[in-house]
């Protein structure tokens, strides 16, 4: 027990039949960035700095939703939002509706360290990232040809599926069509977000979630990623990061509860852990990670699949996306 | 067990020597809130049908923060949100940086009943409100003669500040708006009917003076909102305190892992909460009210239907 650890996290709800390329892809992408925090870990960065700069390399890489690569709205834009909370003091920052700051994660960042708020959104939060000079970019940056051809088959799917609590008609409906999330067939549903959370040598905790959101969504539209205690959430006592079915999160506020019931029922890390995923989330579909400031890591998930990979100070690594 | 109903206009340092013409309008707008609520319930409306009438009509009071009378930003616009939530089901309903909208409550409520989201701000909500025929103002017609009178104040006090304090730090308090003679917070209603289902509902126009942009806690499920079958909680302080706390979780989550009474629930959070930034109302799925603040004063008022009402801004001695 003791010691540094970390978790990072690619989305929940996986396409089952997803090319073996792509599967092995982003495990390249996991591993290269447990390394990058491995790194900072080994030169003393503070969770909080380890973080951020995890989070930054996933949405740089186009693979996953958040940054470049982002989700598409219904009007074909990107509109992003992220949060970071550092555990000691649970000083947090957020931001939603952002749409020309290269990395997101750096103005919730900048939100919580440099204005005296916590959430900043739309205009005021690009207004924001401008005056302290983050990098900007345009909004074509961000989107790819992969998520123009997913938008197109999200919206087809969406003329059939108008109403996704109704369930599937079964007749036809092909398995793949049979796994759902955020009222998509999962096929064509993209896993909503990126996470890391981090212990450092000190034992402070830290978590980070970064994500481009559901694809077709409305515009304006604000899912679980920039809300503390749902997507994201960190204390004294551990960090963590949510992906999946941003209603679900929310409703369950699952970042905080699992802390809760750290806190409240005394339970242990991966026991916290199972224990929301199993009670928090009704028929939702979500998955989360989680490190204690013991040292440890967990993760659980109810859906199909997660990409994340984690590692410890004694050597322990390990990169999935199955059970 | 019967129904109970809590509503607040709003906590923070309220000066015990508050001129009655400032006092008196507040005090009249929290019983004729009150009097919304009591009557719904009492003709058998749903906790959540109840919370957000009465909500509607602390916004359309222009002497509370929500709605039209909400605070102005630095720019001297209005940008209002609100969340409502329903305990039974765990449905929710948010929106932020509203500025036609005249009741935020209600489109909330539209968001949780017609759209396949949670929470939708800015242009998108806006959007959202036109299409679903929401009654929609200039936004003109939130802004009061006070608030931009409080707005003066505001960036009046932080000139000299710069002047006066070093350049901003991290630190874990958030010092946000500048302490002002007459300040209001956000609005909020909670309330559990006669079939023991609970809900809570908070609107606000947020901080003085705050940045473009700024959202706080009332649209955050957890922080400034939030009900389950075991209590609904609508909370009023210095938002980014309050997100911080999980104020509105933790009631609840004290109450589900921890067994507490909803009184030691609502206490204890508050207490835990840095001091002068947190106030909230608190009701259980027995009808039992809790409206506990660390600020000087809380606007609030509660009934229940065995008769007993309270209408208050201090601590009761």
């Amino acid at each position: 027990m003791g010691g540094w650890a970390i978790v990072v996290h690619g989305g929940a709800g996986v396409d089952p039949n997803l090319p073996a390329e792509r599967q092995e892809e982003a495990k390249q992408l996991l591993t290269h960035c447990l390394h990058l925090g491995i790194s900072a870990l080994r030169s003393s960065l503070p969770a909080i700095d380890v973080v951020e700069l995890v989070v930054r390399e996933l949405e740089t890489n186009p693979l996953f939703n958040s940054g470049r690569g982002s989700a598409l709205t219904e009007k074909g834009t990107v509109e992003m939002e992220a949060s970071i909370m550092d555990g000691k003091g649970r000083r947090c920052g957020a931001v939603s509706g952002v749409t020309t700051v290269k990395n997101p994660i750096s103005l919730a960042r900048l939100v919580m360290d440099k204005s005296p708020h916590s959430y900043l959104a739309f205009s005021g939060a690009e207004a924001f990232a401008k005056k302290h000079d983050l990098e900007m970019v345009d909004n074509e940056y961000f989107i790819t040809e992969d998520n123009k051809g997913m938008l197109k088959q999200a919206k087809e799917a969406n003329t059939i599926l108008f109403d996704y609590r109704v369930p599937l008609e079964s007749c036809g409906a092909e398995m793949e069509s049979l796994i759902q999330m955020n009222g998509l067939p999962i096929s064509v549903y993209a896993p909503e977000t990126v996470g890391c959370v981090v212990v450092d040598s000190q034992g402070r905790c830290a978590a980070a979630t970064s994500t481009g959101g559901l694809m077709n969504k409305m515009m304006g539209r604000i899912g679980d990623s920039p809300l503390i205690g749902a997507g994201t959430y960190a204390c004294d006592l551990c960090g963590v990061s949510c992906t999946g079915e941003g209603e679900a999160i929310i409703r369950g506020t699952l970042a905080r509860d699992v802390a809760a019931v750290m806190e409240y029922k005394g339970l242990g890390l991966q026991e916290a852990v199972d224990f929301v995923v199993k009670e928090r989330l009704d028929e939702g579909k979500a998955g989360l990670i989680a490190v204690s400031k013991n040292g440890e890591v967990a993760y659980g998930f109810n859906c199909v699949g997660m990409f994340r990979g984690c590692a410890t100070e004694d050597g322990f690594m390990e990169v999935g996306i199955w059970e | 067990m019967g129904w109970a109903i809590a509503l607040h206009g709003g906590a923070g340092d309220i000066p015990m020597n508050l001129p009655p013409e400032r006092r008196q309008p507040r005090e009249e707008g929290l019983r004729r809130a009150l009097e919304v609520g009591v009557s719904a319930l009492k003709s058998h409306a749903s906790a959540l049908d109840a919370v957000e009438l009465v909500v509607r009509e602390l916004e359309n009071n222009p002497n509370f923060n929500a709605g039209k009378g909400s605070v102005l930003t630095s720019n001297g616009s209005v940008e209002m949100e609100a969340c409502i939530m329903d305990g039974n089901t765990k449905n929710c309903g948010a929106v932020s940086g509203l500025s036609t909208v005249v009741n935020a409550i209600s489109l909330a409520r539209l968001v949780m009943e017609k759209s396949p989201h949670i929470y939708l701000g800015f242009a998108g909500a806006e959007a959202f409100a036109q299409e679903q025929g929401a009654e929609t103002v200039d936004p003109s017609h939130f802004i009061t003669v006070e608030n931009i009178e409080r707005l003066n104040q505001a960036k009046d006090a932080n000139r000299v500040q710069i002047d006066y304090t070093p350049p901003f730090q991290a630190t874990n308090e958030k010092d946000t708006a500048v302490p002002e003679g007459d300040q209001i917070g956000t609005v909020g209603c909670v309330a559990v009917d006669s079939h023991g289902n609970l809900a809570t509902a908070t609107s606000t126009g947020g901080l003085v003076n705050k940045m473009v942009g700024r959202i706080g806690d009332t649209p955050i499920i957890g922080a400034g909102t939030y009900a389950n079958s075991y209590c609904a909680v609508s909370a009023t302080g210095k938002g980014e305190a309050i997100i911080r706390g999980t104020i509105a979780r933790d009631v609840a989550a004290l109450m589900e892992y921890k067994n507490l009474s909803l009184k030691d629930a609502a206490s204890q959070v508050v207490k835990c909460s840095p001091e002068g930034t947190t106030g909230l109302v608190a009701v259980s799925a027995t009808g039992k009210i809790d409206m506990p603040f660390n600020t000087t004063g809380m606007f609030r008022a509660c009934a229940t239907e065995d008769g007993h009402t309270e209408v208050a801004i201090w601590p009761s001695l």
